[in-house]
C-alpha cells in the first residue's frame, strides 16, 4: 500500500468514527487533513471532503433505513433549500482568498471543541 | 405544514448549504435540529434523516466544486469507501474508552487543527490571494 493511500486510509478511518460516535459528518476531520497532511489547497480540500461525505452519509442513511429511521420527504423538505445553499457557497467560496477558507475553518473547529467538551 | 415552519425548513437548508458549500462539511450540524425543531422528529430519526439530507447536499456540492476544477474524485471515494473501517473502529473503541475522553480526544484534535489553519491563514496570505483557477494555474 502506498504512503499515500495509507493516509487516505487514516483520513477515512478517523472520519468514519468521528462520524459515528458523534452523529454528525465527518467533514470537519476531512478536510483539515487533507490541507495540512496532504498537501491540499483549501478549495480542493472542500470539494474532495463533499464527495468522501456522500459515501459516508449514504452508507449511514442506508444503515438507519435499514430500522426504518430514514423520513424520506422529510429529508427532501430540507436537503432541497439545502442543495440550493451549496450551490451558492460553493460559488461564494470561489470568490473570496484561498487561505480565508482555512481562516473560517479554524472558528469552526474551535465552536465545535467547545460543543464536544460541554 | 405551518407557514412559519416552512420559512424555518428553507433558513435551516439554505444556511447549512451555504456553510457546507463554503468549507465543505455536509451541514448534518444544522439540519438535525432543524428536523427536531420543523417537523418534530425525535433525535434519532432526525440524525438518521439528516444524513439523506447530507447525501444530497454533498452530491450538489462536488458537483459544483468539479465544474470548478476543485474535487479529486478518486480520493474523495477512497476515503468514502474505506470510511466503514473507522465506524467500525470507533464503535470497538467506544467499548473500552469512555465516551466523555473520546469526546475529550476529538475536541483536542479540533483544536490542534484550528491552531495549524490558523497559523496558515495568517502565515501564507500572500501566497494564495488568487481567485479560483488564477492560483492553481
Amino acid at each position: 500500500m502506498s504512503s499515500r493511500l495509507a493516509r487516505l486510509a487514516v483520513i477515512a478511518t478517523a472520519a468514519g468514527a468521528f462520524s459515528g460516535l458523534f452523529g454528525v459528518g465527518g467533514g470537519t476531520i476531512i478536510v483539515p487533513l487533507l490541507i495540512l497532511w496532504l498537501g491540499y489547497e483549501e478549495r480542493e480540500a472542500t470539494g474532495t471532503s463533499l464527495a468522501a461525505i456522500v459515501g459516508i452519509a449514504a452508507l449511514g442513511a442506508a444503515a438507519h433505513g435499514a430500522y426504518g429511521n430514514v423520513h424520506v420527504e422529510k429529508a427532501l423538505l430540507i436537503a432541497l433549500p439545502g442543495a440550493a445553499g451549496v450551490v451558492a457557497g460553493t460559488a461564494l467560496q470561489q470568490r473570496i482568498p484561498e487561505r480565508a477558507v482555512s481562516g473560517v475553518f479554524s472558528v469552526v473547529l474551535v465552536a465545535s471543541a467547545v460543543a464536544l467538551v460541554l | 405544514m405551518e407557514a412559519a415552519e416552512l420559512a424555518g425548513l428553507i433558513g435551516v437548508g439554505l444556511a447549512a448549504g451555504l456553510a457546507g458549500g463554503l468549507i465543505g462539511v455536509g451541514g448534518g450540524v444544522l439540519f438535525v435540529p432543524g428536523l427536531v425543531l420543523f417537523l418534530s422528529l425525535g433525535q434519532l430519526d432526525a440524525q438518521a434523516t439528516s444524513l439523506l439530507a447530507v447525501v444530497l447536499v454533498g452530491a450538489v456540492g462536488a458537483w459544483r466544486q468539479a465544474g470548478y476544477g476543485n474535487l479529486r474524485l478518486r480520493d474523495g471515494i477512497v476515503i468514502g469507501v474505506l470510511s466503514p473501517l473507522g465506524v467500525l473502529a470507533g464503535t470497538a473503541t467506544a467499548n473500552v474508552v469512555s465516551e466523555r475522553s473520546l469526546a475529550l480526544s476529538f475536541a483536542a484534535v479540533q483544536l490542534i487543527f484550528a491552531y495549524r489553519l490558523a497559523r496558515r491563514a495568517i502565515e501564507d496570505k500572500g501566497k494564495a490571494d488568487a481567485p479560483s483557477g488564477v492560483a492553481n494555474g
